[in-house]
């Protein structure tokens, strides 16, 4: 009954037109106007994406729901989507964490209501583009775009050092997707005139020439993930960045990069990933040891979750370039776990920024005692980041783990050791911030959450303890798309000679 | 020999020759307050000429006069822009040259012969033809700068304009002349014959080369011969900014078209002004965004951001093919929009004796007005070439071009450049949007500006949305002259 409707089309299409609408609204005046058309857009576009993951063949392989029409005929651009288990995932957590965004900022944002709104919805209309492109143009296209809104959010609404933070965001990223543009055009020339993924995956390329596409890719990929040493930008976009830009970056954002190395690198150049595989498996690794040792040290509650969070994208690039079954299925649930995780945790320190308007953990003592059902939601997200064994961190990184073991003991050993420093670095804030005695009279007089703020972490509580204990639903449509990527992989595109 | 030339391939030059000559005796018996009378005739003489290009236009090439003309579809196509531009242009000078007593039957007389030369330059296919429009444009040009005298600023941009101008004339004339002493001929077609069937004189023929390739340069503004652009974009009044920033731009192009990519299109020469035009094309990208960084000043900003363009206009053009002439010509209309509504957007913000010039006017634009800043965001989007607005896909186009024929790595060259373009770009949508404003003065603007400009903003989405058919239009119309 479905498959009339372009469902891919309306994912992208519906939360941009009612980010346009809300743009309609005007001044703050109807700011009430403004939330409420932007939740009623971000619920659609979430409801549209539902029949997706429905109406998904867990059996077939390549892409599914496909749309194609020409779209820029003089380059053969066409407007092609599809996805496959990996690309449904994200879209659904992309268009879920929407409406968390719009909930969150309710009552927090009151300045420009309309435009963050607007911002949050064409951000992720634009995001679902990017997952749903089977064109390598589009998929550029949707790449680049979502910086643009990324970059008011985190300009307009961010903290004190924002111009700083958006200016670095942007400039970085927009460095490596460049090249990539470049890489994307020689690609076209090499394919005879065609950017469809399907024909860059079978092009047949020297190894020289693939090293050149990897590191062009890598350069655009690296720095969106982000990969040590190419990360700076994430804590000081974090750290500025409002609740809900936060909450976005860390939980959608960040795997337009991840998906970029699944989607893009792996199969367009499988010999060049291959070949340089263990140069990214050591820069993934240092992100997960290195960077944990420096979320340890963080006075900032943000910068220590915006570190946590380069650290836990460091097994999602680990697990990618595994290259097997576990590797990368557990590098996609750790994505999506990553997804709520994160999300939940910025949404935590949202939470206690909005009440105490700082969010320095030496400001903190003692919260607990002042906000039990906080307290409490609170500890649970810390324990998923730490990757406690029932919440949804632990499936992800144990996978990966096994993944690594399959490869190299000692790969395996040193990813292991995050769930030492994650645990340290997680717990250790919690305690600080939420135990003890109450440290002033600030903290004295917090009120724990509201409604609103107990629905929106209560949902994902669930979501995490649910991917925690039955990961099942969330494999499951992993299982022949990634065995057709890894057959991609192991397949050599090196001309025959 | 043709004894009898068909007149209808020139009915729009004629006229607007003629509608010219009446707007200025015209004039003479309208008083100040009546001024609106000749704007009125202005824009009818454009949008009558517009359309009689449109009638006229047709698929195959033309040639009238002996030969020394030529009707084709890239002439169509570009005179047609010409016109739109020039009456856009003069929309959104009105409340600016009103304000500043510039309002006058000059500006509009010499905006006509501005005009004509551009299309007498587009429609060239004999070098005195050719030259003959370019001073007619450049002649139009000098003195609409100077026409606020009491200006000190735009008489000396006025005077640095004209001797440089006139250097650049002279280049090209003496690059004509040597073409003239190797090939005995000053036709394009017949000169683009002798050039592919190779000349005893070929070394003459690369001296003129170089001068050529110099005069066009000066024209276009590229690296080394820009020296002109940042002084005339500040010194000259903005509306006439505007008009030397856009619609000469096209005619521009038309002449590099006509004499690198027809009269000079041959195989051997492609590869000897090949070299010339990427040098000056890697100048122009690196010193133009490089100092548009350093700029206070918007106008001299977008100056040097000109220049940058300009340099992405030849890498599109120094590839010799079909497809490089058709993104050059893609690139350049690109421009042109996103000029206009740039300087559409500065002029609206210019009141009475007050210059909106300086970046720090911009500050906190969203608070005074979204939607004049969202048009403004979009404009600087584009001219960054970020994706999903039209300046995206010029940048693709020409990228695409140079790659294809294996230069890749000036396409690295190319982007390191935009992203450090795209740094001043983003400056103003920062002060626009992430800065407090300065004064709050509500900007107020007529019924006609503000659809123009809204148009004209949302264009550049729109057609980031869909390129195809000003791509195919392009290409097309290059095929179909070259």
């Amino acid at each position: 009954m479905m498959q009339g409707l372009p469902l891919l089309s309306l994912a992208i299409w519906v939360p941009i037109v009612a980010g346009v609408a809300v743009l309609f609204t005007g001044g703050d005046r109807n700011a009430q106007a403004a939330r409420v058309i932007a939740l009623i857009g971000a619920v659609l576009g979430f409801a549209v994406t539902v029949p997706l993951y429905a109406g998904f063949d867990l059996q077939q392989g390549g892409f599914q729901f496909g749309e194609l029409r020409p779209w820029i005929e003089a380059f053969n651009i066409n407007y092609h989507l599809g996805i496959d288990g990996i690309s449904l995932l994200l879209i659904l957590l992309n268009s879920f964490t929407t409406i968390l965004v719009v909930a969150a900022a309710w009552e927090v944002i009151r300045t420009r209501v309309a435009q963050y709104m607007a911002a949050f919805l064409v951000l992720s209309g634009l995001m679902n583009g990017v997952f749903s492109a089977l064109d390598a143009m589009l998929f550029y296209v949707f790449f680049e775009a979502t910086l643009i809104p990324m970059f008011i959010i985190i300009g307009v609404w961010g903290g004190s050092n924002r111009v700083y933070a958006a200016m670095k965001f942007f400039l970085y990223t927009l460095l490596g997707s460049l090249l990539s543009l470049v890489a994307l055009i020689v690609l076209y020339n090499a394919a005879g005139g065609s950017f469809a993924f399907f024909d860059l995956y079978r092009t047949p390329l020297p190894m020289l020439l693939q090293v050149f596409v990897f590191i062009a890719f890598f350069m655009a990929f690296a720095v969106k993930v982000p990969m040590w040493p190419v990360h700076t930008w994430l804590p000081d976009a974090h750290v500025e960045a409002p609740t809900g830009g936060s909450v976005v970056l860390a939980a959608v954002m960040l795997k337009l990069g991840g998906y970029g190395f699944l989607r893009l690198s792996l199969p367009i150049v499988p010999d060049a990933s291959q070949y340089l595989a263990p140069v990214v498996i050591f820069l993934s690794l240092v992100a997960v040891v290195y960077i944990g040792l420096v979320a340890l040290v963080q006075a900032d509650m943000k910068k220590l979750i915006a570190y946590s969070s380069i650290s836990h994208m460091g097994f999602v690039t680990l697990g990618i370039f595994l290259f097997n079954a576990q590797g990368v299925e557990g590098a996609v649930i750790q994505m999506i776990s990553h997804g709520f995780v994160s999300g939940a945790l910025f949404l935590c320190v949202g939470v206690l920024y909005d009440r105490m308007h700082t969010r320095q953990i030496a400001d903190y003592g003692g919260v607990a005692s002042r906000m039990p059902v906080f307290a409490a939601l609170f500890m649970l997200f810390a324990m998923a980041n730490a990757g406690l064994p029932g919440t949804s961190g632990f499936v992800g990184e144990f996978l990966v783990i096994m993944g690594a073991v399959k490869v190299n003991f000692w790969i395996a050993f040193a990813a292991a050791i995050t769930l030492i420093f994650g645990a340290a670095y997680t717990l250790w804030m919690y305690k600080r911030v939420m135990f003890g005695a109450v440290t002033n009279e600030h903290v004295a007089q917090l009120k724990d959450i509201n409604i609103r703020e107990f629905l929106i972490l209560g949902v994902l509580a669930l979501l995490t303890l649910v991917m925690g204990v039955w990961p099942q639903p969330f494999a499951e449509v992993l299982h022949v798309s990634v065995s057709e990527l890894l057959a991609h992989v192991s397949y050599s595109k090196l001309p025959v000679q | 020999m043709e004894y009898i030339t068909p007149l209808w391939p020139a009915y729009p030059e004629l006229f607007l020759l003629v509608m010219a000559c009446v707007i200025l005796i015209a004039d003479l018996f309208i008083s100040d307050d009546n001024r609106i009378v000749t704007y009125g005739l202005t824009q009818a003489t454009l949008a009558g000429c517009a359309l009689l290009t449109f009638f006229t236009g047709n698929a195959e090439p033309v040639y009238t006069f002996s030969g020394m003309f030529v009707d084709d579809l890239m002439a169509d196509a570009l005179k047609l822009l010409t016109c739109v531009a020039v009456i856009t242009i003069l929309v959104y000078a009105r409340a600016y040259t009103v304000a500043r007593g510039m309002f006058r039957g000059e500006f509009f007389a010499l905006a006509l012969f501005a005009t004509l030369g551009m299309m007498v330059m587009i429609s060239a296919n004999h070098l005195l033809t050719l030259y003959l429009g370019l001073e007619l444009l450049s002649l139009s040009l000098y003195a609409m700068v100077a026409l606020q005298r009491d200006s000190v600023r735009a008489t000396e941009a006025a005077m640095k304009y004209f001797i440089l101008g006139a250097l650049a004339s002279g280049m090209l004339l003496y690059g004509m002349s040597m073409l003239y002493g190797a090939t005995g001929t000053l036709e394009i077609t017949q000169l683009a014959q002798l050039s592919a069937d190779g000349v005893r004189a070929q070394a003459v023929l690369v001296f003129a080369l170089v001068f050529i390739v110099a005069g066009l340069g000066f024209k276009l503004g590229a690296v080394p011969f820009h020296m002109w652009v940042p002084d005339v974009y500040q010194g000259a009044p903005t509306a006439v900014t505007l008009f030397i920033g856009s619609a000469p731009k096209f005619a521009a192009f038309a002449i590099v078209m006509r004499l690198l990519a027809q009269a000079l299109g041959a195989e051997a020469l492609v590869d000897e002004w090949r070299q010339m035009l990427l040098i000056m094309a890697v100048l122009s990208l690196a010193i133009g965004n490089l100092t548009a960084i350093m700029q206070t000043n918007l106008k001299r900003m977008l100056a040097y951001s000109t220049i940058s363009h300009m340099g992405f206009l030849l890498l599109g053009v120094l590839s010799g093919t079909i497809d490089g002439y058709g993104a050059g010509m893609f690139y350049v209309v690109v421009y042109v929009l996103m000029t206009l509504g740039c300087f559409g957007l500065i002029l609206l913000l210019t009141r009475g004796g007050f210059e909106a010039e300086d970046l720090d006017d911009y500050r906190g634009l969203n608070q005074r007005s979204p939607w004049y800043a969202f048009l403004m965001l979009l404009l600087m989007f584009s001219m960054a070439g970020i994706p999903p607005t039209v300046g995206f896909y010029a940048k693709l186009a020409v990228l695409q071009a140079v790659v294809q024929i294996g230069m890749w790595w000036v396409a690295v060259i190319a982007v390191v450049f935009s992203l450090i373009g795209a740094f001043y770009y983003l400056r103003i949508v920062k002060l626009m949007y992430f800065d407090e404003p300065r004064d709050d003065t509500p900007l107020r603007a007529g019924g006609d500006v503000r659809a123009l400009l809204s148009a004209n903003g949302l264009a550049v989405i729109v057609l980031g949305i869909a390129p195809q058919p000003l791509m195919v239009l392009c290409i097309e119309a290059v095929r179909a002259s070259i």
